[in-house]
């Protein structure tokens, strides 16, 4: 591609502007909300954006970690605190999981010919397409009156580790067929074991493709609801259940809640700015490699 | 296809063995089990073994039964007019930034926020920009001298309140994945255009999207099989209300699971819903196996004319 820019003409800037504006809008008026204070969000006279910004809203939610009470703090409700301790486990801990099974899982797929390979790989596309809505109902009789996993982290990481493993193993492939078969070979002259051929040279190679796979993965594990709420006890939920909890019908204390929701979603962001090409990629290769 | 390597017999399956094994015992299991599931009349305070074998009577009830053929039809319209927005914006935004400009890669990281952001977090963003009186939407509108929108409590505006949520986060989707099947597309084609003199619209209609066609229709597929899972954002905008106007499957299964305690009957949903997501699955994989053949032969055709 050449570096040199096209000249577009003016309209095609405002449109773009425009865009960006739909685009971020929305996330833009949550973070100017989660600095407001209810009586301004009720408050018709004060704009969108242009008001005297409190923290008090983030202290509330957070009262947990602080060091100092807040005297607007009458009751300190650690339920989000211990939620976010539970979001990044679960979150962590089954990414980790996820990554290293699926990717010698799609190592072998990509680099062995043995028996029932095309069913194999059949069978890890079609349970891509699993919704989490579907295996709300057995997974909740399961784990609750087979395994004993209910409540339990275990639970959690299990069912979420099994739901990305089949997209995991689905973009690795396309990163794997990538990797020059030659250095493998060498290393095998050089006396290697399929093992370490796959943790010493392979993995190195896919370094962006994994790093693909970990956002989608922690991604989903951290934003996901449905079976968090069906399996989680009241120590193990996680910040989209805590959420979801806090939202009652009539009385919402908007402020509050956008503080939450900000939280929960500053993760994401973080990740989608530093690694928007990785995704971006990792996307493409999920995707188009059908 | 792949190289292979040489190796013992069994060390496929020890790489396969983990994922296996999780698979078999956390997703097949669980799936078999929901099969067996839809034919029982099952509480949560049951174990599995108590409940009473029906047979067919959860499907038979689910046909004579008005609200789920309803969300039935809400889940479909709702994937239909979701999916064709999507694609018409985000092929249209594709093809308008598919040129070289600065900033292209901030830009770009720009409209994949929405997508990244919690399903949870993007319903309440739209449950307060659509609130009667503080919300954005209705402010602007009454400032500027116009009633305001039931957005939430009309229940043909709350439909069109989950399709506007779910295209604003979906959209960026298929923009990504258009724009990078546009880039990947062989010069020498369009450039040989732009010397026959083809005017921009020809080159999109006669090169780009004809070219593209492949990768855009398994795009297509993959958002349709996602907007059929969509749960999360509808349950905090409207929880399927009012009336049945926005509950659609994945949110009336979880509902009849949670709600009404009817495990047997959710189960009998979720394998309907499961059989139509196999059945697209299954459609794009033997449409793009058919696909990627004849786009391999195009492209050899189109390199050896530039030679």
């Amino acid at each position: 591609m050449s570096a040199q820019t096209e000249k577009q003409n003016p309209a095609f800037y405002a449109l773009i502007v425009a865009l960006v504006v739909m685009s971020v809008g929305p996330i833009a008026l949550m973070l100017a909300t989660s600095f407001k204070t209810n009586v301004d969000v009720y408050d018709a006279s004060v704009p969108a954006f242009f008001f005297s910004p409190t923290i008090k809203n983030y202290e509330t939610v957070l009262c947990n970690f602080l060091w100092y009470e807040p005297e607007h703090v009458d009751y300190c409700d650690p339920t989000f605190g211990r939620a976010l301790v539970n979001s990044l486990i679960v979150g962590l801990i089954s990414t980790g999981l996820t990554l290293t099974i699926g990717c010698m899982a799609a190592y072998a797929l990509v680099r062995f010919k043995f028996m029932g390979r095309g069913a194999v790989s059949m069978t890890t596309l079609l349970m891509r397409m699993v919704p989490p809505a579907v295996l709300l109902v057995p997974v909740f009789g399961i784990w609750t009156f087979q395994y004993g996993l209910d409540q339990t982290y275990t639970g959690i990481i299990l069912i979420y580790t099994a739901m990305n493993l089949p997209f995991v193993i689905w973009i690795l492939q396309s990163f794997i067929v990538q990797v020059p078969i030659q250095l493998e070979e060498a290393a095998r002259m050089d006396g290697a074991n399929p093992f370490q051929v796959f943790f010493l040279v392979v993995l190195p190679i896919i370094q962006p493709g994994l790093a693909a796979a970990a956002i989608f993965t922690f991604r989903i594990a951290w934003n996901e609801f449905l079976l968090a709420n069906a399996l989680s006890g009241r120590s193990t939920r996680t910040v989209p259940v805590t959420i979801v909890n806090s939202i009652t019908e009539y009385d919402i204390n908007w402020g509050v809640i956008m503080a939450t929701g900000m939280l929960l979603a500053i993760p994401p962001i973080l990740f989608t700015f530093v690694a928007s090409k990785q995704i971006i990629t990792g996307m493409t290769a999920g995707a188009v490699k059908g | 296809m792949s190289v292979a390597i040489k190796a013992n017999r069994l060390t496929p399956y020890m790489f396969l063995a983990p994922a296996g094994l999780i698979l078999i015992f956390a997703l097949l299991y669980p799936i078999g089990y929901m099969v067996y599931a839809s034919f029982l009349d099952w509480s949560p305070s049951q174990r599995i073994g108590q409940a009473e074998f029906i047979g067919f009577r959860n499907y038979v009830n689910l046909w004579g039964d008005e609200a789920f053929r309803e969300s039935f039809w809400v889940t479909i319209r709702f994937a239909a007019i979701v999916v064709t927005l999507e694609m018409i914006l985000g092929v249209g935004l594709a093809l308008l930034l598919d040129r070289n400009l600065k900033g292209m890669a901030v830009l770009r990281t720009v409209f994949i926020l929405p997508m990244m952001i919690a399903p949870i977090v993007v319903g309440l963003m739209w449950r307060y920009m659509y609130h009667p009186t503080v919300g954005i939407f209705n402010r602007t509108l009454k400032s500027l001298g116009f009633e305001g929108i039931p957005w939430l409590s009309d229940s043909t505006w709350s439909f069109i309140a989950i399709v506007i949520a779910d295209v604003w986060q979906w959209t960026p989707f298929i923009f990504i994945l258009a724009l990078a099947a546009m880039q990947s597309l062989p010069r020498s084609a369009l450039e040989a255009a732009e010397i026959d003199g083809a005017s921009e619209w020809q080159k999109i209609l006669m090169i780009k999207l004809p070219l593209m066609m492949p990768v855009l229709i398994v795009t297509l597929l993959l958002r349709l099989i996602d907007a059929f899972k969509v749960l999360e954002v509808i349950l905090v905008l409207t929880n399927g209300g009012p009336g049945l106007s926005t509950e659609i499957l994945a949110l009336r299964i979880f509902r009849t699971a949670q709600e009404f305690q009817e495990l047997g009957e959710a189960a009998a949903m979720s394998n309907l819903l499961l059989m139509l997501l196999m059945a697209l699955t299954i459609g794009m994989f033997l449409y793009n196996r058919v696909q990627e053949a004849r786009v391999a032969r195009q492209r050899a055709a189109a390199e050896k004319d530039d030679d």
